[in-house]
């Protein structure tokens, strides 16, 4: 009963402010909503006895992706109003395709989940004294160690390519070149002249 | 009042199409289409996490770490070729980023 309480609110928050992300007319409270939304579906992993996978999206999604966001839209000083013309114009066409493949979705999901391969198993965790982080260590360390290794080559070159497109140098900037000032010695360093005495010294 | 893998079912489905619709009423809005990519690969990991766990195997958790991750890759990529594009023409108007064309 308790996990049907909890499920039924994770999902409604998760769901309402999805629908929040793309109705709101101001972006950061947009992101603000994409976190809520993360958090919760966080908690809806968490009564699916997935807690790693719960933790992983708290910390990559609402803890970078999600900031990532935020830093973005605060950093981009843009009309949002003039972005937001025709949304009443595709308002209906969305609305209707958006409620047709919901209606589909959810009719194939219920024939699956009744009649699928998950028709037997209607308990859906067995708890074991093994935890779900190492359940998953378990089998991504072994079976899918490469796919893991290609999933931080991905993460590379996505940082690499973030990079690669953000970095700017701009001329006329002085920058601190430390090699030049190793390099400074007494010779390069100072000049000793001669002061003719009533003249002073020129620049 | 049992959940069941449907229940998990219908909110991924509710959520991609929330995803979906986002796109379609957002076309000028570059970061709320994002956004609204985000919240569909969201509902992709619900779909696998849930059938992970009520097929009792855990590689469909092992795949929502991967696209977890191609999902980061993506957004920091696409942010950033945002941020370049807006540094060039000083506006995100999805519009006019056929200007290269020809």
């Amino acid at each position: 009963m308790a996990l049907a309480i909890a499920f039924y609110l994770l999902a409604a928050v998760t769901v309402g402010s999805g629908f929040a992300v793309v109705s709101s007319r101001n972006p950061v409270h947009s992101v603000l909503f994409l976190i809520l939304s993360f958090f919760s579906a966080a908690g809806l992993f968490v009564t699916l006895g997935a807690e790693f996978l719960a933790m992983l999206l708290v910390v990559v999604y609402v803890g970078a992706v999600a900031v990532l966001f935020l830093f973005v839209v605060m950093m981009l000083d843009v009309d949002f109003a003039a972005l937001r013309q025709g949304f009443a114009r595709y308002m209906p066409l969305g609305g209707l395709v958006a409620g047709i493949l919901a209606i589909e979705m959810i009719v194939v999901a219920t024939a699956v989940s009744t009649q699928g391969a998950a028709r037997l198993n209607d308990t859906p965790t067995v708890h074991t004294d093994v935890s779900n982080a190492e359940t998953i260590g378990r089998v991504l360390y072994t079976d899918y160690v490469y796919f893991f290794q290609a999933a931080g080559l991905v993460l590379l070159v996505a940082m690499i390519g973030a990079i690669v497109l953000t970095l700017r140098h701009k001329p006329g900037v002085r920058r601190q070149v430390i090699a030049d000032q190793v390099a400074r010695g007494p010779k390069s360093g100072m000049r000793i002249v001669q002061i003719k005495s009533g003249q002073g010294i020129d620049q | 009042m049992t959940i069941g893998l449907t229940h998990y079912l219908s909110v991924a489905a509710i959520l991609f199409t929330i995803g979906v619709f986002g796109i379609f009423v957002n076309r000028k809005n570059i970061i709320v289409i994002l956004m609204s990519i985000e919240l569909i690969l969201l509902a992709v990991n619900i779909n696998l996490v849930a059938f992970s766990v009520y097929l009792h195997n855990v590689v469909g958790q092992i795949f929502a770490m991967f696209v977890l991750t191609v999902a980061a890759a993506e957004a920091a990529v696409g942010l950033a070729i945002l941020v370049t594009f807006f540094r060039n023409r000083g506006d995100i108007a999805v519009d006019d980023v056929s200007m290269m064309k020809g």
